[in-house]
């Protein structure tokens, strides 16, 4: 993304997940869809009031788990078959019964790997930068003890002005404005 | 319930349940966070960690010194040879690997149970995993005897176009281990991600705030992310767990496969994973009791966590005195002489003191006294028992693959088996490899999960009033 000029968006800082629920929902309601809330540690609710239900990760997994798979499974076939067949004991080169064993293990490892690395993806993390860091009070509180919203410049309600009465109406400790 | 007799400290029950508390009361999100950030962010490290660690450098520089004579002259510096071929490295290497998998159970199916006492210890528990991991993946490694050609074990396209065989048990080891060691390492990361963006946050010292910014990827805590993080996790929670039931299995099939008396049974998979997991809780205690002791974390590592874990090592301890059980009677019901004087000679020839060991300190000393309350909350008792345990089930290892090979098919291929100081030295250095790199985790690394500890808070509620208004 290039670098923006002016603002990201307004940031509410509450001191109980209560009021950033309360907050988030009434937000909401209002017609507001460019928000977001970050807290110290998973907030069920919140991602409930601000209309986030589901995600992709279950799929990514499932789709990385089956290539696993069908690659080792395909892989040990072709190995035992065509590559370099071995009589071991008399049994018939496609083993398939021996040939599950790998292939779970590598099912477990892809799938595992596309979990982990398609939450980062879908997070649009690791990420070097971003503009809330800016904001003064973000850093002691987001990742330690306290619950914020915020209301972004992106969405078509949003007014300088107007959006700071909005938000200082859900009595948070603060209000501050995110530069880019 | 006569519970306030047993501990003077009628704090540490919680009124609600009766039972012990998972935290101390009084926590606040800063305070934990303040704690656990505290212990690793503090620019003073302790005296005695220091003097720990300088003695586990000692035992992890022993081990470099053993493996590198052994890589100079060869596997013929141990005392494997024939009839008893495999030694100490296959010992240790599965007695590592067991104890990583209690890991593995309390950060993934704990998880999925919803068990929330299992918060305060999984991290370091996890760490315990890895470590092990590391310490059981070399002994295969330098077991080949020729460690430079280990990469022949991996399907690659090789210019002398040879490939695996996929029908041997051991290729299966190979998949599983380094996926175990994969998974696991990659669930521990994700796990300290939120807690790395804390430390970040945190920290006063601009190195530790860059190192920690780059480990914390940039995390923000969004509840769009922790969303898909809590999917991740679960996903990575519920595929660790059959991951982990299958490497013990695989294990145990290293033995059971061969036509041997004593490892061809059907119940070793199920007996080696309990016996995993039975010396992996009793690691974790090895490591839980001295760590809340010397860092003041009995506010979070509470006599709940104890008494919980004296319980699994008692359930899994049954099944491991099944598992022993049932070898015996099969050894009789097989009609097989082969089997009966391979029992016989485990238990009753001249390596036979091995075997009660294993039973003493197996069945005998802790199947016995962990039916007690006092004594599972009895701190100096559970370290003792978790030392107990851990020497257990090292010679049950030691029974299985020496006391089985040593008497073989023909008398005259009868042979004993006794270490050399290389073994013993390349066993000793893994635990000393084992403590350091431990030593260094608890020194960089958040060793509680604050984020999930923050979960359990009282403050973590969500009020009436947001409930009251969810049902519009």
């Amino acid at each position: 993304m290039p670098p923006r000029e002016g603002t990201y968006g307004l940031l509410a800082e509450f001191d109980t997940p209560g009021d950033l629920v309360r907050a988030a929902r009434q937000a909401r309601l209002d017609g507001w869809r460019r928000l977001d809330c970050y807290t110290p540690y998973p907030v069920e609710e919140a991602a409930e009031a601000i209309g986030f239900h589901r995600n992709k990760v279950p799929l990514v997994t499932l789709v990385g788990g089956l290539m696993g798979l069908v690659a080792m499974f395909l892989l040990e076939t072709w190995i035992s078959v065509l590559a370099y067949p071995l009589n071991i004991g008399g049994r018939p080169t496609y083993s398939w019964p021996a040939f599950i064993v790998p292939a779970y293990e590598w099912t477990i490892l892809f799938a595992g790997l596309s979990a982990a690395f398609g939450m980062l993806a879908l997070n649009g993390l690791p990420a070097l930068y971003h503009p809330l860091f800016n904001a003064p009070n973000f850093r002691d509180g987001a990742t330690t003890d306290k619950f914020f919203l915020c209301l972004e410049a992106l969405d078509p309600k949003f007014d300088l002005v107007e959006t700071r009465a909005y938000l200082t109406s859900f009595q948070p400790v603060s209000v501050v404005e995110v530069a880019y | 319930m006569g519970t306030t007799d047993l501990k003077p400290k009628g704090h540490a029950i919680d009124p609600a349940t009766g039972e012990y508390r998972v935290i101390a009361p009084g926590q606040t999100f800063r305070s934990i966070t303040e704690k656990i950030a505290g212990i690793v962010l503090t620019p003073e490290t302790p005296l005695g960690w220091l003097a720990l660690f300088g003695v586990a450098g000692a035992g992890a520089t022993m081990l470099l010194v053993a493996v590198t004579w052994l890589f100079l002259k060869g596997t013929g510096i141990w005392a494997v040879t024939q009839p008893v071929a495999w030694g100490f490295a296959i010992i240790n290497f599965v007695w590592w690997i067991g104890i990583g998998h209690a890991g593995t159970l309390i950060s993934a199916i704990l998880l999925l149970f919803k068990q929330g006492w299992r918060n305060s210890i999984n991290r370091f528990a996890e760490a315990m995993t890895i470590f092990a991991v590391v310490c059981a993946g070399m002994f295969p490694l330098i077991h080949v005897g020729r460690p430079w050609l280990a990469y022949w074990m991996l399907p690659v396209p090789l210019t002398m176009n040879v490939w695996p065989q996929f029908r041997s048990p051991l290729v299966w080891d190979v998949f599983a281990v380094s996926t175990y060691a994969t998974i696991s390492v990659v669930f521990w990361y994700i796990g300290m991600v939120p807690d790395f963006g804390t430390m970040r946050d945190r920290s006063q010292n601009k190195i530790a705030q860059y190192l920690y910014g780059l480990a914390s990827l940039g995390w923000r805590g969004s509840v769009r992310h922790w969303m898909r993080y809590e999917t991740a996790s679960l996903l990575l929670a519920g595929l660790a767990t059959p991951l982990v039931l299958s490497v013990h299995t695989v294990i145990s099939f290293d033995f059971a496969v061969a036509v041997l008396p004593g490892w061809h049974t059907t119940i070793f998979p199920p007996y080696f994973v309990a016996g995993a997991i039975y010396s992996g809780f009793a690691m974790v205690l090895t490591l839980a009791i001295p760590l809340r002791k010397f860092y003041h974390l009995e506010a979070l590592v509470t006599e709940r966590h104890i008494d919980n874990m004296g319980k699994v090592l008692l359930a899994t301890g049954f099944i491991v005195a099944y598992g022993y059980g049932m070898e015996i009677f099969m050894s009789w019901y097989s009609a097989s002489h082969w089997e009966a004087f391979m029992m016989w000679n485990r238990m009753f020839g001249p390596m036979g003191w091995s075997y009660w060991v294993l039973v003493t300190c197996n069945l005998a000393i802790p199947l016995t006294t962990l039916w007690s309350r006092k004594l599972r909350t009895s701190i100096p008792f559970m370290f003792f028992i978790s030392i107990v345990v851990n020497t257990g089930m090292w010679f049950e290892r030691f029974v299985i693959v020496v006391t089985s090979l040593y008497r073989d098919f023909l008398p005259s291929s009868w042979g004993t088996y006794r270490a050399t100081k290389w073994d013993y030295m390349t066993y000793v250095g893994t635990l000393g490899l084992f403590t350091a790199l431990f030593l260094l985790f608890v020194r960089f690394l958040p060793m509680i999960p604050m984020s999930e500890i923050r979960m359990m808070l009282p403050g973590a509620k969500i009020t009436a009033k947001t409930t009251a208004e969810a049902g519009d």
